[in-house]
């Protein structure tokens, strides 16, 4: 289907079921019990989950295939979101015009830094990325200021001239973000008993554009184009020897993979129209790394699980206090709930970074395939027991390498 | 002139403080051929060895007093730092004021230690794979050190004052002839280059003209034949590891009193150091000590007024723009051997 083999639409289906039908299946918990605090389902985390999923989704284009580790990529996430809010500024309040500005902006600047930061690899590559994204961010911080807002940010204002559109509403407000009419703020309520399930326009126009993305991700890595970057991240050497000159294809990988961040930012600013310049700092271009190799790097679907494990924990996890820690192991005796209770606090709530820089280790060290390889591994080793019971023993298991 | 001078004075700490973290990055690639990320965390560590070692001096004994009372009525209390009580009042109040230096000699074991336990712990598996890969797993270990502190102390900075005697600015002007009044600067921050310059003459002298570092530096240009030679010189890396750790740590300490230590301030040296290390050349050590000292200077250069106006925002990307220069034009750094790294 669609030019996929029958795995890669499963894949494909899977993350389409997810994304569209998120709202329910993040929300299993009914809203009177006390475990609705892990209910993830609520517009914003939601937009949050799929937008990061769009960027770790690019950032594997790079990484992934071609072995490239880019330091820098918060870099063109914020670009996109400064050419998305000025497109709002300027033109109206269509998401289309401004997500398409946010990834042509984000694609040449992507093109300026790729061609310059490529003509090295290795550490030297992720270093000068890195350069470039804190120059970024200091500019953005400081110099540009009339374009970007500087510390404040750049926000829509009253006086905007968006020559398509109104600079005000009838009743004196600033216009927000649309696609043709429909805006993304609305939100539809579904009630049933005790559950509380809430549409967002927005999220599902962030939900139908991930499955855009994720579609053509998967066609870039079967296609030839993939298998070259592959070979790239493989023996480079070997690759020149061939005859075959390497850089236009990680320059492409590069801009591909920078104009998917621009989309993430273009759809960031859709969301929310503000765009600040904390948004390159190098940290968070850091998470994305952190994201797609928890996932899985090089694996499809790795990314897209890595940003939404982080993101959960960022806003699930880390609101877990001590005295909810105390509720949950209040069947303990007491002495003992305290120890509990004590050794657990610090790993989560406000200490979840602390967990997430454990298991990232943990997966650097022995899972360089991130959760992805680990399912797999736990599946394998089910399957392995299956096959006993009915005695085939035959153990030789084909498993296909990390998809 | 007064003003350039000024410059350079402003530029030397923040460059000392480069050139200590840069040497010890720059120590571990060349010997161990491992980019270590973690190593903006060791420096933070070192600094909060020097924020520990404060708050155990200051650790008082407290006792009531019958004779007063405070407003409440009650008996008042008086605390006194345990070490005045041992050592009596002024000694003991010496030693309070002095924690940071005191600090130093605590903080050379507990740093080489924590180096030599990284190394052995974590790091020693990662040689065999690649570049990436080591990156991200200090990484991650950055990150744990970073919310380890952040948990035990705290998110706030924590101000720890220099000794007394150190407090406060001097007229470096006027000692060597130019009007007074003009070049005014810190006590401890001329203190903290005098340190760097000694750690960095030490950590030279010691790999220069002792044995082991002679041995070290066969290693560095050669392993196979060093090992095959008779000698672990894994057991002389991983010793190395936890001096490069202790440089690292000690920059730290004596950085304390500049900057109130806060669990992030490792992260924010790190990439500058990284860059440093690039632009003097991976694993060159004079190269990263140059570099150092020269990016600290350049931007304390780029941040006067006179710079700025003609070029704005330099002060702000002199350091990236210098790195992405050197590392298009001249590929293997300032004083980078050939051949290393220069892909």
């Amino acid at each position: 289907m669609l030019g996929l083999t029958r795995k890669d639409t499963t894949i494909l289906l899977i993350v389409t079921v997810l994304a569209l039908g998120a709202p329910f299946l993040l929300n299993p918990f009914p809203i009177s019990s006390p475990l609705a605090q892990f209910n993830a389902g609520y517009p914003d985390l939601m937009q949050r989950f799929v937008i990061f999923g769009i960027f770790a989704i690019g950032f594997n284009i790079l990484f992934g295939l071609t072995g490239y580790l880019s330091f820098g990529h918060a870099a063109f996430l914020g670009v996109g979101s400064y050419a998305g809010v000025w497109m709002f500024k300027l033109l109206g309040m269509n998401v289309i015009p401004a997500i398409l500005a946010s990834m042509i902006v984000a694609g040449l600047f992507s093109v300026l830094i790729g061609y310059i930061s490529l003509r090295r690899s290795g550490i030297y590559f992720s270093i000068l990325t890195l350069a470039f994204a804190q120059m970024s961010f200091s500019l953005a911080y400081s110099v540009l200021t009339p374009i970007t807002g500087g510390e404040t940010g750049l926000q829509l204002s009253l006086n905007d001239p968006r020559i398509l559109g109104q600079s005000v509403t009838p009743d004196g407000n600033i216009p927000v973000p649309s696609l043709f009419g429909l805006e993304m703020g609305e939100n539809t309520r579904l009630v049933i008993s005790n559950w509380v399930f809430t549409f967002n326009v927005g999220y599902y126009f962030c939900a139908v554009i991930l499955i855009l993305a994720f579609y053509l991700s998967i066609r870039i890595f079967r296609s030839p184009f993939g298998l070259m970057l592959r070979a790239i991240k493989t023996n480079q050497t070997r690759l020149n020897y061939t005859g075959l000159n390497p850089k236009p294809y990680t320059l492409a990988a590069f801009v591909i993979s920078g104009m998917y961040a621009g989309l993430a930012g273009g759809l960031m600013v859709a969301m929310d129209p503000l765009a600040g310049a904390e948004r390159m700092f190098w940290t968070a271009s850091g998470e994305v790394v952190l994201m797609a190799i928890l996932g899985g790097a090089g694996t499809l679907i790795g990314p897209i699980l890595g940003a939404g494990f982080i993101k959960y924990m960022e806003n699930i996890v880390s609101k877990i206090n001590e005295t909810i820690l105390h509720n949950w192991f209040a069947f303990l005796p007491d002495g003992l709930e305290d120890i509990v209770v004590s050794m657990v606090y610090p790993f989560i709530g406000k200490g979840w970074h602390l967990t997430l820089g454990i298991l990232f280790m943990l997966v650097v060290i022995f899972l360089p395939g991130g959760l992805v390889e680990g399912g797999q591994r736990i599946g394998r080793i089910f399957r392995r027991k299956k096959k006993k019971e009915t005695g085939d023993g035959s153990g030789a298991t084909t498993v296909n390498p990390a998809e | 002139m007064d003003a350039f001078i000024l410059q350079i004075l402003n530029g030397l700490d923040k460059g000392s403080a480069y050139a200590l973290i840069a040497l010890g990055l720059t120590l571990i690639f060349g010997t161990l051929g491992v980019v270590n990320f973690a190593h903006g965390a060791l420096f933070m560590i070192g600094a909060f060895v020097a924020v520990t070692v404060s708050r155990i001096l200051s650790i008082s004994m407290v006792v009531e007093d019958p004779t007063k009372t405070d407003f409440l009525g009650n008996p008042a209390k008086i605390s006194t730092p345990y070490v005045e009580e041992w050592f009596g009042p002024t000694i003991g109040a010496g030693i309070l004021d002095w924690a940071v230096p005191i600090s130093i000699i605590i903080a050379i074991p507990i740093m080489i230690v924590i180096g030599v336990i990284m190394e052995r712990g974590l790091i020693q598996h990662f040689y065999k794979r690649p570049h990436a890969d080591q990156i991200l797993v200090t990484f991650g270990l950055a990150i744990v050190l970073q919310e380890v502190i952040k948990y035990f102390y705290g998110a706030n900075p924590i101000p720890t004052p220099a000794p007394a005697a150190f407090i406060g600015s001097f007229d470096f002007g006027a000692m060597i002839g130019f009007d007074p009044n003009t070049i005014i600067y810190p006590y401890w921050r001329l203190v903290y280059f005098a340190f760097s310059a000694i750690i960095i003459a030490v950590v030279f002298a010691f790999l220069q003209f002792t044995t082991f570092g002679m041995v070290v530096r066969a290693g560095m240009a050669d392993r196979e034949t060093v090992g095959l030679l008779g000698i672990n010189i894994d057991k002389r890396f991983t010793m190395m590891f936890g001096l490069a750790a202790a440089v690292a740590g000690l920059a730290g300490v004596m950085y304390a009193p500049i900057n109130s230590p806060n669990y992030h301030m490792g992260m924010d040296f790190l990439v500058l150091s990284f860059i440093v290390v690039v632009v003097g050349g991976m694993g060159s050590l004079g190269g990263a000590v140059l570099a150092g000292f020269l990016l600290g200077i350049l931007e304390s250069f780029a941040s006067m007024s006179a710079v700025i106006e003609l070029i704005p925002g330099i002060n702000q990307v002199i350091i990236y723009l210098v790195a992405i220069i050197i590392l298009l034009t001249r590929p293997r750094g300032l004083l980078g051997r050939k051949g290393v790294m220069e892909d």
